[in-house]
């Protein structure tokens, strides 16, 4: 390995980055837009649902009911209906989410000692939004009825079983905390790619691949030339990452960034490594776009981003197993919102390690010196 | 050791297609060597094989020493250069080229501005070094690669077709430093499709769909291949007087040659016969006479026997 050698590669490959417009806006544009779409459009909090109310009952106590709902923030009931077919209507045009129904003898009932019904109709044409809907309803009935039977009979029904749950490390569930961290990965999972997947490629289609090849440089000063600027590139794409996280959309960081930003580099070698092998392969640049696109894709739909690899057949988690970035995700929420250290992750840094080497070396090995 | 190149039946077969045949030559140290045949026939695939961009199918080749199978790598350092393409980085500027190249040769730290200064007086480009390589015209573009492909003094040089697309002042003057590299001891191996800059060799091969059809200095070659004799003649009608001629008994050939025709004829043609013949068919003559065979003479001779056999 000469350094030299090296050295000339890299100053290069920053020499041609910096004169190419759409590469820098790749580089710093990519990941500031990715996080705030992501960032803000892939929240599944739901509250504030908008809600059809259909109020048969004349007396107080349907309006208690209606008035914990709203208390709870989940519900606004923000239409009034006179009728089910109101309500229907307001579900079907899609004005309101839920529609809730008191029937005409809720406070009879109630003042009867009997059990009073209400109805709850959920749209559930988004699984996520009606799962909400669903258990915060359920909540608000099940408070609400604790309540009612301390009012009427003056007595605190013994509780059987007491489930006291305690959420932790994300304790307010908020989605935004759980997405960024995935995110943080994906994004630079792409960048990365994508830049690394023309380089190699790009010199062959234009022709100076022939001129570097006949110099004296090895397979593996050529890697190591091509991968550093982009491992630098990728340091300061994370950095602004975790910026925008923290002071933008007010992610904490639990752990230590400095073990976070060391995960990086080493996450980054091994996606640099599918880069170059991507880029090796290739014959033409619009080829290895398809391919980087096509690898992409999985890593962001397995790695645990978006679903629970836990949730997915059998097979298809065993795909996600070979990707680097399900287990980057793994070390990136546990050190941004459980706080791990190196020692609950060393398995991981064992894993993406030799993904990084095991990359690079195939790139090495499949770089021919030649132009046959 | 004479001999910086030394190369032994060198073949190479992409599938079916022979792209050269059982291709043996040498080149003497110092000397400009010109490989020279029309396109596809097999040049680029010789000097790539030499530079172990391509493994041959069979065969053997020496540079320096070196095998060119075996001993890619102690051969590079050794050796410039020069694509077809000019393989230059259009996006760095000039000087950044050269130090790249500084850089992967290389090329010591305290040798590099001396060097670079060098190559600029000689490509003619100072005052340009901070110039995009992109708004360089093609014969600076040339030169510029030449230089990129020298920066490591290199005893060899391989150029392939360097002179293709650039005009005719920057061909001479990049012919002028290849003389002066010459003139310094570098070994230089060139491959062209233009006959008049075959001239400039030392020595020449013709190669014609991977055969080699002939070896020799040029003057060699004008003197000792053709066994006939060539008359240049300048009619009124070029086209039909060579129809014409083809026919005559004595005359192997005709082709046209610039604004007249070069007729091949047996040895020891009687001029007057040639003149006789056209006048009884109307064709009036303004000029004719024996001349001395030109390289291209040659190879259209060698062309043609190759064509018959």
């Amino acid at each position: 390995m000469n350094l030299k050698r090296i050295f000339s590669i890299i100053r290069k490959e920053f020499f041609q980055i910096k004169r190419d417009k759409r590469t820098i806006a790749i580089i710093i544009m990519m990941p500031i837009m990715e996080l705030l779409l992501f960032g803000y459009a892939a929240s599944t909090s739901v509250d504030h649902i908008p809600t059809a109310v259909y109020n048969n009952d004349i007396g107080i106590e349907s309006r208690d009911l209606l008035d914990s709902f709203v208390n709870s923030q989940y519900f606004d009931l923000d239409y009034n209906a006179t009728s089910m077919q109101e309500i229907e209507e307001y579900i079907d045009n899609g004005n309101a989410k839920a529609g809730i129904v008191i029937p005409p003898e809720y406070s009879k009932d109630l003042k009867n000692g009997k059990t009073a019904q209400i109805q709850l109709i959920v749209d559930g044409s988004d699984p996520t939004t009606a799962q909400t809907i669903l258990s915060s309803a359920g909540g608000v009935v099940q408070s609400m009825s604790v309540e009612i039977i301390k009012e009427t009979r003056g007595i605190e029904m013994p509780q059987v079983l007491d489930l006291r749950s305690r959420v932790w490390y994300n304790p307010n569930m908020s989605s935004i905390n759980f997405n960024i961290p995935g995110l943080i990965g994906v994004i630079l999972q792409t960048v990365t790619l994508m830049l690394t997947s023309f380089s190699i490629v790009r010199e062959r289609e234009r022709g100076t691949m022939e001129q570097l090849i006949v110099t004296p440089i090895t397979k593996m000063e050529l890697m190591v030339g091509k991968i550093v600027p982009y491992v630098i590139i990728g340091f300061v794409d994370i950095v602004l990452a975790l910026a925008l996280s923290v002071f933008w959309f007010r992610v904490p960081i639990a752990g230590s960034i400095t073990l976070l930003l060391l995960f990086s580099v080493i996450f980054l070698f091994g996606s640099l490594g599918v880069g170059l092998v991507i880029s090796t392969v290739s014959k033409s640049q619009l080829q290895a776009m398809q391919l980087s696109m096509f690898m992409i894709m999985p890593n962001i739909l397995l790695s645990g981003y978006m679903f629970p690899i836990e949730a997915m057949p059998d097979i298809v988690g065993k795909i996600s197993t070979v990707l680097p970035l399900t287990y980057f995700i793994k070390v990136l929420r546990g050190i941004i919102l459980k706080g791990n250290g190196f020692g609950q992750l060393y398995q991981e840094f064992i894993i993406l390690t030799s993904f990084g080497l095991g990359f690079l070396m195939i790139a090495t090995v499949k770089f021919k010196k030649k132009i046959e | 050791m004479e001999n910086a190149i030394e190369i032994n039946n060198l073949t190479k077969r992409f599938c079916d297609f022979t792209a050269v045949n059982n291709v043996s030559f040498n080149v003497k140290k110092g000397d400009v060597y010109g490989f020279l045949g029309p396109n596809g026939s097999g040049k680029t695939t010789v000097i790539r094989m030499i530079m172990g961009l391509i493994t041959p199918t069979s065969g053997t080749g020496k540079v320096l020493g070196f095998d060119i199978s075996t001993e890619n790598e102690k051969i590079r350092s050794h050796i410039g250069y020069m694509s077809q393409k000019f393989s230059l980085y259009e996006d760095l500027t000039v000087e950044e080229n050269l130090d790249f190249y500084a850089g992967v040769y290389n090329v010591p730290k305290n040798k590099i501005k001396n060097k670079k200064k060098e190559i600029l007086e000689m490509a003619d480009l100072v005052g340009k070094e901070h110039m995009i390589t992109s708004n360089l015209s093609g014969g600076w573009k040339q030169r510029l690669a030449l230089g990129c492909s020298i920066i490591h003094d290199p005893d060899i040089l391989l150029l392939d077709e360097p002179t293709g697309g650039v005009d005719p002042i920057a061909r001479r003057q990049f012919w002028d430093i290849i003389y002066d590299l010459s003139k310094k001891g570098v070994t230089i191996l060139v491959t062209t499709h233009y006959m008049d800059e075959a001239g400039h060799c030392n020595f020449i091969g013709f190669l014609y769909y991977g055969n080699i059809l002939s070896l020799d200095t040029p003057n060699a070659m004008k003197e000792k291949v053709i066994d006939g004799e060539i008359v240049e003649i300048k009619v009124d009608d070029t086209l039909k007087s060579i129809e014409l001629l083809k026919t005559m008994e004595k005359v192997r050939d005709a082709s046209v040659y610039g604004a007249g025709i070069h007729v091949l004829t047996e040895p020891n043609m009687d001029l007057n016969e040639l003149k006789v013949f056209l006048l009884k068919n109307n064709v009036e003559i303004y000029n004719i006479k024996k001349v001395k065979p030109t390289l291209e003479d040659v190879f259209v001779f060698l062309v043609e026997k190759e064509n018959s056999k």
